[in-house]
């Protein structure tokens, strides 16, 4: 209770209030307009946040991060287009829905399950956060690195058929990072003699040129698209009592978001598919999936909104983040000598459960929001996308240039920009650069560390935790081989 | 059974890059002495030259399996149009420099709402209303970026010479 009571005094004040609501409302409007997304809006809040308090700028960026996929939903149960790549599935039966029945129905089955999802998971961080600060000390320097590796295993492997690009990327991120003066013997590290090299290359740098600016570019040499959509009419209360008939598909593909939300590298979609597969195999009318399965709609939403609560968790309780997303927001904790990790949960458990209150009050903020501002919402899809990638472009500058006043910064951002657009073009995968850059910081540092403890590599995982840690990345890796042995087997069959 | 693994949905452009990046990972890895150091009486794990190493070596491995999966691979028509549009974001690379060098003179809003609309004009809008959108759109990213969250921007070199305290008044919020 004195716990709960010093959460909520964090978080009672005027500006985390306001935080939270142009964070949570901010991010419906990204997350609705196809092309935007969450990653686009945080990379170029990102620098701007970093001159206010700790809990006032997570707040702006969490609430951008859970809310987005409310507004995800609407260009894609409206116009068969997910406003965010996580929101794909839900035009499956979104659509369907929609042309069949009523677009108010379907976009409040798909508020409501979203709701669902994102209270509980929140309940869920809420609970698991006493068992979070017990488990956290156990988490020395060989656990995180371990933790780390697992991390970037996972973001190789769950890019399926894209491995080996994923792989390639990733390294890139790695090597991206040792670029510059080298922290402990002060060398100097792929810097090729150019002054500007030797502070290295920033992360946000490269996180506003892969994802701002190539989507800006993108924007601006494709074809100009202009969506068009219908104003929705009737109430959009009832989707919260239909959403009680299928309690059992919300609550099953909330656990799924939850506990996939919380592997680093895996996340919404896994989560998504996982769920929808579950609703689809228990269901008693499975032939109506995909042609406006109410158990559809609810398994994709309620799935991806219950991940961001629970992405949290590795970041906040090892310091490390599962997505590009969570990595940007380690910068933010970063600047403010908030040292997210074990610690955090040991010395500053208040503060972690304002961030989770805040998480809560988003949702119900989001809720009402949408309730009664749908139809203003679609003004805004209706934007044409060149005109997007005007306004994209625009607003890159003010995150480049107001890190620290650098044309080169903004030349490498531009740089990057270019690089991503070609990623994109070629469906190759981003995040992992991103993860790369922040994971291989954290695995250089607590290799060191961790092995000047060592005598033997073996002793590495002598540790509960270490060798539960190395026997998931074994296992992972062995069941990924096989697998992909089996697809293979099967696929020979075929042919 | 190799070819069963490597084999992929290949988007035209794609050896382009993969040879490309190849190249690049092997030139990198060929810098490894020269950018790197190996520090004597040091342990291997405390090594500058580590974590280079270890991600160029990735990189040219995971860059050679792509290199391969883009060979056995079937192609798709249209490297030629792909590679031009990669090339047609260059422009709008110059325009984001442009507009970053310009700046520091002119100031933020003006530079921000000239850019605007101007880039609105180039991308195809010549409707009035979508000029002024432009301009609107400019105006309002400086007063909430530059007015209420006050990120750090220089003050544009013209504002000097603006009268007292117009001056003062664009210097800071402008």
């Amino acid at each position: 209770m004195e716990l709960l009571a010093s959460s909520i005094a964090i978080l009672y004040r005027w500006d985390v209030a306001a935080a939270l609501l142009a964070g949570s409302i901010g991010g419906v409007v990204i997350g609705a307009i196809p092309g935007v997304g969450a990653a686009v809006a945080i990379a170029i809040l990102l620098p701007a946040t970093f001159s206010m308090d700790p809990i006032v700028g997570l707040t702006v960026l969490l609430g951008v991060y859970g809310s987005s996929m409310y507004g995800g939903a609407i260009p894609a149960v409206l116009i068969n287009t997910p406003g965010t790549a996580v929101n794909a599935l839900t035009t499956y039966d979104g659509y369907p829905m929609a042309k069949r029945d009523s677009p108010r129905r379907a976009l409040s089955l798909a508020y409501s399950a979203s709701f669902f999802g994102g209270i509980f998971s929140v309940v869920c961080l809420v609970l698991l956060s006493q068992v979070l600060a017990l488990i956290a000390p156990h988490f020395g320097s060989r656990e995180i690195f371990l933790a780390a590796l697992l991390g970037l295993v996972l973001v190789v492997l769950a890019h399926r058929g894209r491995i080996v690009s994923a792989g390639m990327m990733a390294c890139l991120g790695i090597f991206i990072h040792t670029i510059g003066l080298e922290p402990v013997r002060y060398t100097r590290r792929y810097t090729f003699d150019q002054s500007w090299l030797v502070s290295g290359i920033d992360l946000i740098v490269v996180v506003l040129g892969l994802f701002a600016l190539s989507q800006a570019f993108l924007l601006l040499v494709e074809p100009d698209t202009r969506a068009r959509v219908d104003r929705v009419s009737g109430g959009i209360f009832q989707g919260l009592r239909e959403l009680l008939k299928f309690k059992r598909v919300a609550t099953v593909s909330s656990s799924f978001g939850v506990s996939m939300g919380m592997i680093p590298g895996v996340g919404e979609f896994t989560a998504q598919f996982l769920s929808y597969t579950y609703a689809q195999k228990t269901s008693r009318t499975p032939e109506r999936f995909g042609k406006g399965s109410p158990e559809g709609l609810i398994a994709s939403e309620a799935a991806n909104n219950a991940v961001p609560g629970a992405a949290m968790i590795p970041l906040l309780a090892l310091g490390i983040p599962g997505e590009a997303l969570t990595a940007m927001m380690l910068s933010v904790f970063y600047v403010h000598n908030v040292i997210p990790g074990p610690q955090l949960f040991a010395n500053q458990l208040d503060f972690v459960v304002a961030l989770y209150i805040a998480l809560l009050l988003l949702n119900i903020i989001v809720l009402v929001f949408l309730m009664f501002s749908t139809n203003g919402i679609l003004r805004i899809i209706r934007i044409p996308s060149r005109f997007l990638g005007v306004m994209i472009l625009t607003l890159g500058f003010v995150g480049v240039y107001s890190l620290r006043n650098s044309i080169t910064d903004c030349a490498l951002a531009a740089g990057f920009g270019i690089f991503g657009l070609i990623l994109k073009r070629l469906d190759l995968p981003i995040v992992p650069i991103i993860l790369g850059m922040v994971l291989g910081g954290i695995m250089e540092v607590k290799l060191r560390s961790a092995m000047a403890r060592v005598q033997t590599p073996l002793d590495f995982i002598e540790r509960p935790v270490s060798a539960i840690i190395f026997t998931m990345i074994v296992l992972v890796i062995g069941w990924h081989i096989a697998s992909t042995a089996r697809a293979r087997r099967i696929r020979s069959r075929g042919d | 059974m190799v070819k069963h693994l490597l084999k992929r949905d290949r988007h035209p452009g794609d050896l382009v890059f993969a040879a490309c990046f190849l190249l690049l990972s092997l030139f990198l890895l060929s810098r490894l002495g020269h950018e790197t150091s190996w520090v004597g009486g040091t342990a291997w794990y405390a090594q500058p030259m580590l974590w280079p190493a270890l991600s160029l070596a990735g990189m040219t491995v995971f860059a050679l399996l792509n290199v391969c999966g883009a060979v056995v691979s079937d192609r798709r028509e249209g490297r030629g149009r792909e590679m031009l549009l990669w090339c047609r974001s260059i422009e709008y690379a110059c325009w984001f420099m442009l507009y970053v060098w310009i700046v520091p003179l002119m100031g933020y809003l003006p530079t921000t709402v000239i850019f605007a609309a101007s880039l609105a004009l180039r991308t195809g809008y010549r409707d009035r209303t979508t000029i002024s959108a432009a301009v609107l759109v400019g105006i309002a990213i400086v007063v909430v970026f530059k007015g209420v969250l006050e990120v750090k921007i220089p003050a544009g070199q013209v504002y000097e010479h603006l009268p007292g305290g117009l001056r003062n008044f664009m210097i800071q919020y402008m």
